[in-house]
């Protein structure tokens, strides 16, 4: 596929469809990949990379790149599809100024998923069907690619590309898939012991921001973390009130906007599962107001920018089977 | 009892509309209804003005609960606010009971101008229902508490 | 040499922990990676290369307390919130934690000394762990760090069956003392048999060969008119991730918290990658990601060795390595910028 892709970028460099790539780059190990910008065949014959490890969502840089001079060149996951539409619909992208080529994707992994099965002192990795073989400081490892897969990828919830404007492969499908078994085994536990679940989750967190920043839906020019007058300013989350007042604020913010991508679950340097947040806002939107899926077009309302004299009231938390 | 103990009084935080719920707790009050003085009164000119951020941040300055009056749906003074609240309020609940805070530390009621006897009998019941949570412990600032 | 059959371990940090606390390297039951946490019974020392945060957080935590102002009327008491410190054990400290300690303190410990930071400082037990399986992230020999034989107050080796222990300080001692009977003199070989191992290894990690080298003579105004930087930043997100990870990042901001009843004045920590960071009343003197990117490696390649004897503000730990958001680190920066100097 690496091919195909590369020979793809070049080509509308060449015909100057677009004036630059955006992509990933080769790293220093066999999977840390960096995301780029090429702007040269030369350029992308000594770094450019598509590969299983190629995971992050380049849908948000395009809110800078696309105010540039020129049209650029960008490859979109069928899940990046939806960020990029989403972002279109916020018109936080110029879409003129983007020629967006949907790839397909089997899933993406990462370094940390490698070492997180016990795999060490990765030298190499080479890919050989359905399985890895990593070559490591303590000899060779076969791992299917399955068995390293994160959460948003086993529960991919679309091989469908939402927009584009060329297509290398076969359109896929939205798929039936199960992400919302967790939050549903949340729901099922008792006050008490969810509390326990997420304080245990959250207290982890050491307020680096990698989950807003790269987070698509959290474009905001300036943060009401960041934003010293706003007296709730935090730089470092003093208590736990902190922590949790950070990320339900966080994630109430892109509620209805969230088209659960996964990537701020997929950055935590603690690995706190913080999609379960999103899901459950994206759980109780389809439940409350009906099927939605942020991302999916660029009319729609969203559902927080929507309502109907029906809409069930807030009591019905209190009142809700299973509570 | 050797000790004496001392009655748990909670503080309540009420955001109440401009244009209905805090006419009727005007009228309440006229009308001499009683309804507990813990409870805090804040005039929002509307309810789809209380942003997220302040429900929690009347738990960090120790509120053991948020209430919030607005006028009912299809009454609202800007015609469409508190639809958006009752969405708003609704996801903002529910996340707060997925994360384990007790839910009967917020509530959303539906107050008119004229419903005096509501608000009065609202507040009641609520600071009743908090009074029996006891103190707010999972969404505090122990520096708030000091 | 002192050494302890590992059956015994156990014993080992109950004993300890009966005379002062505790703390190890513990892997979190649902994230699987490790992090130090205070021993309890029933911990149990993690085999994890690394914990995901630095064992800094015990002499420069992410935030504290710095003072308390408490108003009557026109009268303004201020309280310091310090309770007298005692003794800590830091147990299974890697050999590039340890030496960042001595990085912070050429910081905190310059005069006039930070008297929070030196208290902790004076008051904590670091028991270091050689590594023996270290992994492609690592270039702490790059530094000059032995992992083999890691500094501090105490160091360890462990093998399948003991745990060996070589005291090196008079704090050191007082761990020993603790730890009492349980210790029995030996096990230089299998020591020495181990650090040969690590030591041939070490040689063949894939960043065996890195140097900051170039960084180290006058090459400020080159470094810092790269052109590269462009490139190298522009995919940085702004986060936190990389300074709140690293040992050695030392940035703070100082915040009053205005708790409704007083003021607390607290420090937490900073990073020079957020966009606020050295804002000042007539604004901000870095204001682009670029700016604030190239802030953090000349920092750490430049500024610092030029104004500490040579000595680089990173130890090869390899955190950013693994947990950069989008893979760009220190490694990456300084290989890219060799070659301009």
């Amino acid at each position: 596929m690496q091919e195909v892709i590369l020979a793809k970028a070049k080509e509308l460099l060449q015909n100057s469809t677009v004036n630059r790539v955006l992509g990933w780059k080769t790293g220093e190990f066999a999977y840390d990949v960096t995301p780029a910008v090429f702007e040269s065949a030369e350029e992308l014959d000594q770094g450019f990379v598509a590969n299983d490890f190629c995971g992050n969502n380049l849908s948000k840089y395009l809110i800078k790149e696309s105010r540039k001079p020129g049209k650029v060149l960008v490859f979109l996951k069928p899940c990046d599809t939806y960020s990029f539409n989403q972002l279109i619909k916020e018109h936080r992208i110029v879409r003129e100024n983007v020629y967006a080529v949907g790839i397909p994707c089997d899933g993406k992994t990462d370094g940390e998923a490698l070492k997180s099965k016990g795999i060490k002192g990765i030298t190499g990795i080479t890919s050989d069907g359905d399985n890895f073989v990593v070559e490591t400081l303590y000899g060779k490892e076969t791992v299917a690619k399955k068995d390293v897969l994160p959460e948003r990828c086993l529960n991919c919830k679309s091989k469908k590309h939402v927009a584009y404007d060329e297509l290398i492969g076969e359109e896929g499908e939205v798929l039936d898939s199960h992400r919302f078994d967790m939050v549903a085994k949340l729901e099922a536990m008792t006050p008490d012991e969810r509390f326990e679940f997420w304080r245990g989750e959250l207290s982890r967190c050491i307020r680096c921001n990698a989950c807003r920043n790269v987070c698509p839906a959290c474009s905001c020019e300036k943060c009401v973390f960041d934003n010293n007058a706003s007296g709730i300013a935090q730089k470092a989350a003093a208590d736990s009130f902190e922590e949790n007042m950070f990320h339900i604020i966080r994630a109430f913010h892109v509620a209805g906007r969230c088209t659960d991508c996964g990537e701020c679950s997929r950055v935590c340097p603690q690995h706190i599962p913080l999609h379960l947040l999103n899901r459950k806002f994206i759980k109780d939107i389809d439940t409350f107001y009906g099927d939605y899926q942020a991302g999916a077009d660029t009319d729609s309302r969203a559902p927080l920018t929507n309502f109907t004299e029906g809409d069930v009231e807030p009591s019905i938390v209190y009142e809700r089977e299973g509570n | 009892m050797q000790h004496e103990v001392k009655e748990f009084k909670p503080k309540i935080v009420a955001f109440c509309c401009n244009w209905c719920s805090y006419a009727g707790a005007d009228l309440a009050g006229t009308n001499r209804l009683n309804y507990p003085a813990d409870v805090k009164i804040i005039r929002v000119p509307c309810s789809c003005r209380v942003n997220p951020m302040f429900i929690l941040r009347a738990f960090q300055r120790g509120a053991d609960g948020v209430i919030l009056c607005g006028c009912h749906p299809g009454d609202c003074h800007y015609t469409t606010g508190n639809y958006y609240t009752r969405r708003r309020m609704t996801l903002l609940f529910s996340m707060l009971d997925y994360l384990g805070i007790e839910k009967e530390r917020t509530r959303v009621e539906w107050v008119s101008a004229a419903e005096g006897a509501k608000f009065a009998a609202t507040m009641n019941e609520f600071v009743a229902a908090v009074t029996k949570l006891g103190e707010n412990k999972r969404l505090e600032d122990l520096r708030c508490k000091k | 040499m002192l050494k302890l059959s590992l059956a015994k371990l156990n014993d080992l940090f109950a004993a300890v922990s009966a005379g002062c606390t505790l703390y190890l390297p513990v892997d979190d039951p649902s994230s699987g990676r490790a992090n130090y946490r205070k021993w309890t019974e029933g911990a149990e020392l993690s085999r994890a290369l690394n914990t995901v945060r630095s064992a800094k957080d015990f002499f420069f935590p992410q935030t504290e307390n710095l003072v308390d102002f408490k108003m009557k009327g026109k009268e303004i008491e201020i309280i310091d919130p310090r309770s007298e410190q005692e003794d800590f054990v830091v147990f299974g400290v890697r050999a590039c934690d340890a030496r960042s300690f001595s990085i912070l303190d050429r910081v905190f410990l310059t005069e006039p000394a930070d008297t929070y930071y030196q208290s902790r400082r004076e008051h904590g037990i670091v028991v270091t762990m050689a590594c023996t399986r270290p992994e492609e992230t690592c270039f702490c020999q790059s530094f000059g760090i032995d992992p083999t034989h890691p500094e501090g107050d105490v160091s360890c080796w462990m093998d399948e069956e003991n745990l060996y222990l070589s005291v090196n300080t008079e704090k050191g001692k007082k761990f020993a003392e603790l730890a009492g009977g349980l210790l029995e003199e030996g096990g230089e070989d299998a020591v020495k048999a181990q650090q040969e191992d690590v030591s041939a290894l070490m040689k063949k990690l894939p960043l065996a060969n890195f140097s900051t080298g170039k960084f180290g003579g006058d090459v400020l105004m080159k470094a810092f008119d790269s052109p590269k930087w462009k490139e190298l930043s522009e995919s940085c997100l702004g986060c936190g991730t990389c300074t709140f990870v690293c040992p050695t990042c030392q940035c703070y901001d100082i915040r009053d918290f205005d708790t409704g009843n007083g003021v607390t004045r607290f420090r937490c920590w900073d990073s020079c990658m957020y966009s606020d960071f050295t804002l000042m009343a007539s604004g901000n003197p870095r204001t682009s990601q670029l700016e604030r990117f190239r802030q953090r490696f000349m920092h750490k390649l430049v500024y610092f060795p030029a104004n500490n004897d040579g000595i680089y503000g990173c130890v090869g730990c390899g955190r950013c390595l693994s947990k950069c958001p989008i893979s760009m680190n220190i490694v990456k920066v300084a290989k890219s910028l060799e070659g301009e100097l």
